[in-house]
């Protein structure tokens, strides 16, 4: 016990020591959360909107009040054209055109029935997505305006509504992904190079012909690492909370099981990738182009996996931060209990158990 | 300034037919020797010699392929952990921490050598004293002069007095005037009784030991009193026999 107290201080030294290092892992958290919350934001605000109207009269007036008091659009012009149009979106001034049809108010009062053209500047697809259907909602919900007003009967009226994010805000999907990332940052690649180092640095050798048992070498690796997580998901979790107003629905005791799981998780893997490596460098190869991009890439927080192809759905099965960032938007957004995310709990307690396993196989008490 | 070992003091090291192949290639080829508690052994060879795995097995860092060794009465293969405890260690890489302070270092190895927190601040004040580190007990160890690293790092690997301590190249890269200071601190250590067995390719160094064993392609070429090596090969130096012998090699670097 004495032998493995001294270690872990030994360890705790090696980290506090370490300024830069120490200093990026407790801001990384902080920066991506903020990054992620403001400037890379999926939301899209403040959009050019260029209009056509043959004739104005109340109702499109109605409409384009609304459009203009949206956060998501800005009117910057009425054009007469499609030559006009066209010269809006070539010189980038703006990204959607609204156009109403000639009668517009005519047709809608007779027929029930009026069109309204949206061009969108799809060069960025995934914004023009997501503008047109901003637009697409404000457009509908005058039509409600309308018919509420003039008391027609039979108009058919869509109507959509966001569940558990009404307002479409991207923080609810990218606070469980920035968890999960940070997590496996830190747990994989810092345990991994960490081991490694001692390996590089020949203290290995002193450590493995001393008394002292190889599974308190593990655990005094394993220990600061953990604490750092747990720091972190402190961070995390106050920042989007009070800063981006992400609530937490469901009990921060489930959220925190499920993360310590998934600590154990990536911890496990740190600790496979040293057994298969010795230099510092590829040990960071591996953790970061093996781990981190999947767990980016492949894990539902960037992009959704129901749109990947089969074979990268296959594949994000294997990536332990699909299963956690599932598990902590049931428990965090959708307010959901522990039971619910058993399986996800299942899932890593597997991945776990597996990396430990093995890795405690490999791990060379002899040098070979 | 060669020291008398006792001739009939125990045997603390013994390899019988030790032999240790990676792949085709055998490192160490079946060999055989004994040293006695409190003797100075020297390993003399060149790079690639086998001098390390030789080490490495005797320390419980490699598996013997073939034959049997023995340090401080336990098997190598069989009760390695015996064996760790009754030895200690100093690898040619400096092998003691960078980012630790002095007195952390000497805490650490004594921690993982069971020594309690009374034990490990009378040694750490002995040694400060002895070694004149009182100015550096509280300095990074990457602070130090490399001198003055080897020297710390071999106080720390016999901190817990064990029965054999086995250097690996200890004395790489320093002038000859420090070396001569570390192998002082060696000597004091063989006459408390901890049994050295140390590899060098410094052939003063080589003058030093009470005993010598010169590797050449992983076989024992010659194993004997540094002055019986001398007449024998009717050399000056060790420095001449140890060429003598190692002409024959075949083998490359590394």
């Amino acid at each position: 016990m004495k032998q493995l107290l001294s270690f872990i201080r030994k360890e705790f030294n090696h980290i506090l020591r370490d300024k830069p290092t120490i200093m990026i892992l407790l801001l990384m958290p902080v920066i991506q959360i903020l990054l992620f919350g403001f400037a890379l934001s999926t939301e899209v605000k403040n959009t050019n909107v260029v209009i056509l109207v043959p004739k104005a009269d109340n109702e499109i007036r109605h409409i384009i009040d609304r459009v203009n008091a949206s956060d998501y659009f800005d009117i910057v012009g009425f054009v007469h054209n499609a030559d006009e149009i066209e010269n809006a979106f070539r010189r980038g001034d703006a990204k959607l055109a609204m156009i109403f049809e000639n009668n517009f108010s005519e047709n809608l009062k007779r027929n029930g029935k009026a069109h309204i053209q949206l061009i969108a500047d799809a060069s960025d697809a995934n914004t023009a997505k997501t503008f047109t259907f901003y637009a697409t909602s404000i457009i509908n919900s005058s039509q409600k305006d309308f018919s509420l007003q003039n008391n027609a009967n039979g108009m058919i009226l869509p109507e959509i509504k966001m569940l558990y994010n009404p307002q479409m805000k991207s923080a609810f999907n990218f606070v469980p992904g920035v968890l999960g990332m940070i997590m496996m940052l830190i747990c994989a690649m810092m345990t991994s190079v960490s081991i490694v180092r001692e390996k590089e640095m020949g203290t290995m050798e002193i450590l493995l012909v001393s008394p002292m048992h190889p599974i308190y070498i593990i655990l005094s690796k394993i220990t600061p690492y953990l604490l750092l997580s747990l720091v972190n998901f402190g961070t995390v979790i106050l920042l989007s909370v009070f800063v981006l107003h992400v609530p937490i629905v469901g009990s921060f005791f489930s959220l925190l099981m499920i993360s310590v799981l998934f600590i154990f998780v990536a911890l496990s893997m740190g600790l496979f990738i040293s057994t298969v490596t010795n230099s510092q460098l590829i040990a960071l190869l591996i953790s970061g182009m093996g781990m981190m991009l999947p767990a980016t890439l492949l894990s539902g927080m960037i992009y959704p996996i129901e749109n990947m192809p089969v074979l990268l759905q296959i594949l994000s099965d294997l990536v332990p931060a699909r299963w956690y960032i599932i598990a902590v938007k049931d428990i965090m957004i959708k307010g959901l209990s522990f039971s619910d995310v058993l399986h996800e709990a299942l899932v890593l307690t597997a991945m776990a158990i597996f990396f430990i396993t093995i890795s405690l196989k490999k791990f060379k008490v002899r040098l070979e | 300034m060669n020291k008398i070992v006792n001739p009939i003091s125990e045997i603390v090291i013994k390899a019988d037919h030790l032999t240790k192949k990676f792949g085709q290639f055998t490192a160490v080829d079946d060999i055989c020797f004994e040293v006695r508690k409190g003797e100075i052994f020297g390993f003399l060879g060149a790079n690639g010699a086998g001098k390390t795995t030789a080490m490495r097995m005797l320390s419980g860092l490699l598996i013997p392929t073939s034959g049997v060794g023995q340090v401080a009465g336990f098997d190598i293969t069989h009760q390695p952990e015996q064996v760790k405890r009754n030895i200690g260690y100093m690898s040619q890489r400096f092998s003691l921490y960078d980012d630790l302070k002095v007195w952390e270092n000497i805490e650490l190895f004594g921690g993982i050598y069971g020594l309690n927190a009374s034990q490990i601040k009378i040694k750490t004040d002995e040694l400060m004293q002895r070694l004149n580190f009182e100015d550096e007990r509280n300095k990074l160890v990457k602070s130090l002069p490399l001198g003055f690293k080897q020297k710390l790092a071999f106080a720390v690997s016999v901190i817990h007095h064990p029965q054999v301590v086995f250097l690996d190249e200890p004395t790489g890269g320093v002038d000859p005037i420090t070396r001569r200071n570390f192998w002082e601190m060696i000597y004091e250590a063989a006459v408390d009784g901890i049994t050295v067995f140390v590899t060098t390719h410094y052939m003063d160094e080589a003058e030093y030991c009470d005993r010598v064993c010169i590797l050449v392609d992983g076989k024992i070429e010659a194993l004997d009193k540094p002055g019986d090596l001398k007449v024998r090969f009717n050399a000056d130096s060790m420095d001449e026999v140890f060429l003598q012998l190692a002409r024959k090699a075949t083998r490359l670097d590394g």
